[in-house]
């Protein structure tokens, strides 16, 4: 108990914590909600331009029947930025965008070849030169019920997954 | 004010009458308080303190602020070329429609159809290039005349800030047209934006914490560019950026005056002033000598009606110093308006790059970098070097060598060093990354964290920062540090700009000139 309160005669020590009185805590009471009302209102408006939806080109389409992919056969589909390739394990699309700032690809070689930055990719799509942070992602593959052949373009899946026909 | 006194008129209709043929006077009064331009000196003090616009200078400048040599007029011709940029661009926003659809229609109208749109595309052009060159510009002047220091370290994070406002807006202004360009140079930006994800990715905590993506989305409303990163970038372009530069702006110039005008030493006309057209001594009493007023005044005589530190009249003296600079601000973007187009590439396509896809030249240093890792080269290294200069007058607080070019003793030595320092650190890692490549080219397997950081980007900081402690050892003056690292960093922003603006071409590969470039 501080000497103070045990003896009222006692002059009070400045270090007693500061008496508070009703208005002041009123008035601390109404700027605190003051500030947390506007904090309020700043966070919605900052959170307003985080899109809810993320709108863009649909990024699942198909591409044909599975006979019509010769053995060994490569087609670049260019609207979507996939390349789909056919062995004898199966079907198997790579995204052609590059994993570093997002150009698109070009085959080369046996490989891939990015013309903005020069990052260089295998076949697997893994990384041999340049800046690119990952090897070039490969896509879902499944099948529609018409029979066509489907590409998931926002779907990853391991390299070397095969879709078997 | 002056308004001869007529007699009073007898009627209400006589009244009105003559008040009518008084109009264009009555109105000159209501507009021009003195009426007329000001003779005296309190009359060009009113004009000054008077005017909303020109009050924002103080009555009286030092006569040296007025030297074109002390600041080149850097500043002032940042802000013409900002106004010569608000007025182009308001005109511009007259027929520009930012929509995917009709964006580059808008732009080629504005070229080819619209009267005289061409030219105010061009003046909206070269105006943005030399806003950006005088920026930097100012910033060197600011730096090497020591006018950073205190009590100016405030405004010197304002110019900071101004400068990384002027880089947004450029950025943003380059979508708009939605060519090729545009499209493949903001898909490149906004993936730097997203480049954290490097690391979080190499970390394996991206599902947790992705402040990449959540930039990219910011920039873009969505995963790629489109209607959403056009709006955006419209809004950021025309509003929000010009919106919080014209504020800083205005601080800045209020700081200024605030801080005492432009930085000068003690007595920067050791102890002289001018006087009738000649420079005099000025009146120094001896401090251990009582004088009488007989004694004051004879002898050397103190200039009198000469304000005592050497100050004239802002009005009209500051005033024409600035209309000059802004005519000739005007006067080299419509030269270079007439000679050069701006220019404009085939419309947009997602599916196949520009190659190369430059960005502007001011960001080709960056892309440079970029082309190593684009974490460290895109947002940590500028990171870096922001806050190092943010911190400058922070840490280099002696007085010494305010407001004159190398005022520091031994300053120049220590440029010319950290010039030739600079440049061997840049060519030499440039020419070494050309000839034998870099990190994967040695190592195809290396984690992607050494990716990452070791950057040739990070390595020029490095050794500047290197070179910077080295002086500081030596030559024993935190603003002779300052100096080498300012320069160096300088020196390797221009060398890092030349290099990709010239010698990279397709796929980023190295060529001597571009007339080398495989056609495509």
């Amino acid at each position: 108990m501080c000497p103070a309160e045990a003896n009222p005669e006692t002059k009070p020590s400045r270090l007693d914590p500061p008496k508070v009185t009703r208005r002041s805590f009123l008035s601390i009471a109404s700027f605190a909600s003051f500030l947390a009302a506007a904090l309020t209102a700043v966070a919605g408006m900052l959170r307003l331009p985080k899109p809810a939806v993320l709108p863009g080109p649909v990024r699942r389409f198909k591409i044909g029947f599975a006979e019509q992919f010769a053995m060994g056969s490569e087609i670049r589909f260019e609207a979507e930025n996939v390349f789909v390739f056919r062995d004898a394990e199966g079907v198997y699309a790579v995204s052609a965008t590059c994993t570093h700032l997002g150009c698109t690809v070009a085959r080369a070689g046996s490989g891939f070849e990015c013309p903005c930055h020069g990052s260089k990719f295998t076949e697997m799509g893994n990384v041999t030169a340049g800046p690119a942070p990952r090897p070039l992602p490969w896509l879902e593959i499944g099948r529609a019920a018409d029979g066509q052949l489907v590409v998931y373009a926002d779907n990853e899946v391991p390299a070397g997954t095969r879709f078997r026909v | 004010m002056a308004t001869t006194v007529q007699k009073p008129a007898e009627s209400a209709t006589r009244e009105f009458l003559q008040n009518l043929r008084n109009l264009p006077r009555g109105l000159k009064d209501a507009c021009f308080r003195t009426g007329r331009l000001p003779e005296s000196e309190r009359e060009e003090s009113q004009a000054t303190f008077h005017n909303l616009f020109l009050h924002i200078h103080s009555v009286r400048v030092h006569v040296r602020t007025l030297a074109p040599t002390l600041t080149y007029g850097l500043g002032l011709i940042s802000a013409a070329s900002f106004l010569i940029l608000c007025i182009t661009g308001v005109l511009l926003m007259v027929y520009y429609k930012p929509s995917t659809a009709m964006a580059y229609d808008s732009i080629k109208d504005i070229h080819f159809v619209v009267f005289t749109g061409r030219f105010m595309r061009n003046l909206h052009r070269w105006s943005a290039h030399i806003m950006v060159v005088a920026v930097f510009l100012h910033m060197a002047r600011v730096f090497y005349t020591g006018s950073y220091k205190k009590p100016r370290e405030f405004n010197w994070l304002v110019g900071l800030t101004l400068l990384v406002l002027t880089l947004a807006l450029s950025f943003t202004g380059y979508l708009l047209p939605y060519d090729q360009l545009a499209y493949w140079a903001i898909t490149i930006g906004a993936n730097i934006a997203n480049s954290p994800r490097e690391l979080t990715d190499a970390l394996g905590i991206t599902q947790w914490l992705d402040p990449g993506g959540f930039q990219k989305r910011l920039l873009l409303g969505a995963n790629y560019v489109g209607e959403d990163a056009l709006i955006r970038f419209y809004i950021l372009h025309v509003f929000i950026l010009p919106a919080l530069l014209i504020v800083l702006l205005g601080v800045h110039f209020w700081r200024i005056r605030k801080d005492g005008g432009l930085a000068r030493p003690e007595d920067p006309m050791g102890g002289h002033a001018e006087w009738g057209g000649e420079l005099r001594r000025v009146f120094e009493p001896l401090a251990t000598k009582t004088y009488g007023l007989m004694a004051v005044v004879r002898g050397q005589r103190p200039p009198v009606n000469r304000g005592p530190e050497n100050t004239v009249m802002s009005w009209p003296h500051l005033l024409w110093a600035e209309l000059a600079v802004l005519m000739f601000t005007v006067a080299i973007t419509l030269a270079l308006s007439l000679v050069s187009d701006a220019p404009l590439k085939e419309l947009a396509n997602p599916a196949i790059p520009e190659n190369p896809a430059k960005a502007p030249w001011y960001f080709l240093g960056l892309q440079e970098m970029v082309s190593y890792s684009a974490f460290m080269g895109g947002m940590l290294i500028p990171a870096i070097v922001w806050v190092g200069l943010a911190l400058i007058p922070f840490l280099d607080r002696k007085p010494a060598g305010e407001g004159v070019w190398f005022g520091t003793p031994g300053e120049t030595r220590v440029v010319w060093q950290s010039l030739a320092y600079g440049l061997a650190v840049a060519v030499g890692m440039l020419a070494f990354t050309v000839n034998f490549g870099w990190l994967r080219n040695w190592f195809p397997g290396i984690h992607q964290l050494w990716i990452i950081f070791i950057n040739p980007g990070s390595i020029f900081v490095l050794l500047y920062a290197g070179w910077s402690l080295w002086i500081l050892k030596q030559r024993n003056s935190v603003r002779l540090a300052a100096v080498a690292l300012f320069t160096c960093f300088l020196v390797g922003f221009i060398v890092l700009t030349y290099f990709a603006s010239v010698h990279r071409g397709p796929n980023w590969q190295f060529y001597w000139w571009p007339s080398q470039w495989p056609v495509h």
